[in-house]
């Protein structure tokens, strides 16, 4: 979070709200002059003396979604109650970033020792490492560890230019494979955006040459939805590359597509995908893939998809495609519960694992709970690969 | 109307409103905003449109939306077959003469905004429509207005009081977003739940409201499918008020029998069995 000083200097109510409103916009929320009037506005029509009714005002006047929601309260008291202050006296443990009053987009480019200067409130930014972030145990071998690797690494490291765009043109033609059972006749259909002349004029018949009734085809083409799930974590470190820009194929070839990224949390990251600037999205995606390459709990992240994310991301004619080698810090048993309801609420799921058969001795156990709860496992480890597969997404 | 007279009125109307939803619908009043509410099944989300009617005494006009609804459905439509009649009487001369209110069959977008007194409009799990639906939605919220290309642009001659619903089904756009205001209604605490039981169901005994809400609040602890939401815990509450129970302790097979009034799927009928179901009421008293 970025606090902003509360501006003492301040001339009067309008200036501070307006204050508060730039405050936000720095922290990422895109609000325009007009909210910043509605907000003066509304703290006429309340008793904007009463701090409970001006917070709840400000707070339905400018939360347009349910994670700005949960998130305005900390950046109301940060602005209005002095840099967070109080909130880190309460809870003293929390991990309070503060500072840095760039917008975060720049980031990327300054660097983050560029951070914070006379900060007497937060911690500074330098966030230490926990872990030694590779997914490696201290014999060597490979394990998924829960650790949450805070490094951030830049995923632009991992993207070039001509690799990007290979990979994005297999995901397009998978993604057409998938969604292309388009029906173009049309059906006789309650409404649709044609007439159906021919059963006009025949049912014009019992009335007399009068068509009273009026007949509607469509093409009845439901596009089916897809939803990938990329494995970031330490043991995908080696496919990372590959795979993410193969989703960000699969997210611009369809509107109806989301897509997670997931090491030991789940995040949505369908709208950074969707930014048609490449270097951008990198940039936002590196952002927002602090701890990637760490471990990685599968069964759990599987089950946060289908409690938090089901509603918009899942249903009977969608698709789910999970990118992982299968490498798991929950028991074979949990990701067989997960997948299970998974699969219950999606209509097909696909696994995608990169790893050869070969180096499946370690995941054995695991892949074991997987192959028979999802429709079909397949083995893509390079680019040519995935398009190789474009016959079998076909026949999903 | 100050923020607190809303807040008591609608709890003449029987409806328990937080104060951040209070603030919202007074917002959306003063300022004329619509308000879009969002959260999980079950929390009263619809019910508050009907409150919002009976508090301002004013009609309440729904719209559900669903997959596939188009602006036929939702504005308006031409009654094509009056149309027909009225040509074919009137010897096919002035085709004009059939595009006028008369033959207009109003949907109830446009019904909304032709009203004499402000409605309260609700259009109910705006994200099951479609997103062409959407950008009709906005013209109306926009500007009050319908564009009708036969008879021109119908404006508003009262401003509606409009609620959208949405519970996650497809993400709005920021468009839709930006022009309502927002509120997220969660399931209610142990005190706003006690607070709604005691104005819908007045005359249950305290000591059975208070282990109702403590049964159905450990209930969305637990992992189910289906979560229940307020409207299962009143007909809960309706049923074991029915069968003249005082105590859940009392009985435990026939409270366990009434759990269909709380669990919608066979999975979660099997995973509160009567062993579970003795433990939260045994921790709910």
């Amino acid at each position: 979070m970025r606090a902003t000083r509360f501006p003492a200097r301040a001339s009067g109510p309008a200036e501070r709200v307006a204050g508060f409103v730039a405050h936000l916009r720095l922290n990422g929320w895109r609000l325009g002059p007009g909210d910043t009037a509605a907000a003066i506005q509304a703290m006429t029509a309340i008793d904007a003396t009463d701090r409970d009714q001006a917070r709840a005002a400000l707070k339905v006047l400018l939360v347009p979604d349910r994670d700005r929601w949960d998130g305005f309260d900390a950046l109301y008291d940060a602005y209005w109650l002095n840099a967070g202050r109080t909130r880190e006296r309460t809870a003293p443990a929390a991990h309070v970033r503060a500072q840095a009053t760039r917008p975060t987009l720049w980031r990327p480019h300054f660097g983050t020792e560029a951070e914070p200067e006379g900060d007497d409130v937060g911690e500074p930014d330098g966030t230490p490492d926990i872990g030694d972030g590779a997914a490696e145990g201290s014999d060597g071998r490979m394990i998924a560890t829960r650790t949450e690797n805070l490094s951030k690494r830049d995923l632009r490291e991992l993207m070039d230019e001509d690799e990007i765009r290979a990979a994005e043109a297999a995901a397009r033609r998978l993604a057409r494979a998938i969604r292309e059972r388009r029906i173009r006749r049309r059906r006789a259909a309650r409404r649709g955006d044609g007439l159906d002349m021919r059963r006009i004029l025949r049912a014009s018949l019992a009335t007399g040459g009068e068509p009273m009734r009026l007949y509607r085809r469509q093409r009845p083409d439901r596009p089916r939805k897809l939803t990938v799930l990329c494995d970031v974590s330490g043991s995908m470190a080696l496919h990372a590359r590959v795979f993410l820009a193969f989703t960000k194929g699969l997210v611009g070839a369809a509107d109806a597509t989301e897509a997670f990224l997931f090491h030991t949390r789940l995040m949505r990251v369908t709208p950074a995908l969707r930014d048609h600037d490449t270097l951008r999205a990198a940039g936002r995606l590196s952002l927002m893939a602090e701890g990637f390459g760490g471990g990685t709990d599968i069964a759990a992240n599987i089950a946060r998809l289908t409690d938090g994310h089901a509603g918009r991301a899942l249903g009977d004619r969608s698709l789910v495609l999970i990118l992982s080698d299968g490498y798991c810090s929950a028991p074979p048993a949990a990701l067989g519960a997960a997948l299970e309801r998974l699969s219950r609420r999606a209509g097909r799921v696909v696994w995608l694992t990169p790893a050869p058969p070969a180096a499946e001795a370690l995941t054995a156990r695991h892949m074991a709970a997987i192959a028979p709860r999802v429709d079909r496992v397949m083995r893509a480890a390079t680019i040519a690969d995935l398009a190789a597969l474009e016959a079998e997404f076909a026949r999903l | 109307m100050t923020f607190e007279d809303l807040k008591s009125r609608l709890a003449e109307a029987a409806y328990v409103a937080s104060d951040d939803l209070a603030m919202a619908l007074h917002l959306a009043l003063t300022l004329g905003r619509p308000l879009l509410l969002e959260g999980p099944a079950g929390v009263g989300k619809t019910e508050v449109a009907k409150a919002l009617s009976a508090t301002l005494g004013t009609r309440l006009i729904r719209l559900q939306c669903y997959e596939g609804l188009d602006a036929g459905q939702a504005i308006y439509e031409w009654n094509y077959q009056r149309q027909l009649l009225a040509l074919r009487a009137s010897g096919a001369e002035s085709e004009g003469a059939v595009f006028t209110e008369d033959y207009l069959l109003k949907r109830p977008l446009l019904e909304a905004i032709t009203q004499e007194r402000s409605p309260v409009l609700l259009i109910d799990e705006v994200d099951r429509a479609d997103e062409a639906f959407e950008a009709f939605l906005l013209e109306i919220l926009a500007e009050n207005q319908v564009s009708i290309p036969e008879l021109g642009t119908i404006r508003a001659t009262a401003t509606p009081h409009v609620i959208l619903t949405a519970n996650g089904t497809r993400e709005l756009s920021d468009a839709l977003r930006r022009r309502c205001l927002y509120t997220h209604i969660d399931y209610p605490d142990r005190e706003a739940e006690l607070a709604i039981l005691a104005t819908r169901a007045p005359d249950l005994a305290p000591r059975l409201a208070r282990q109702i809400v403590g049964v159905v609040q450990a209930l969305r602890r637990e992992e189910l499918e289906k979560t229940p939401g307020i409207a299962e815990m009143l007909d809960w509450a309706a049923a074991l008020g029915g069968l003249g129970l005082n105590d859940l302790s009392d009985d435990a097979g026939r409270v366990q029998a009434t759990l269909v009034c709380l669990l919608k799927t066979a999975a979660d009928r099997d995973a509160i069995p009567r062993e579970v179901l003795d433990r939260l009421v045994g921790r709910a008293a």
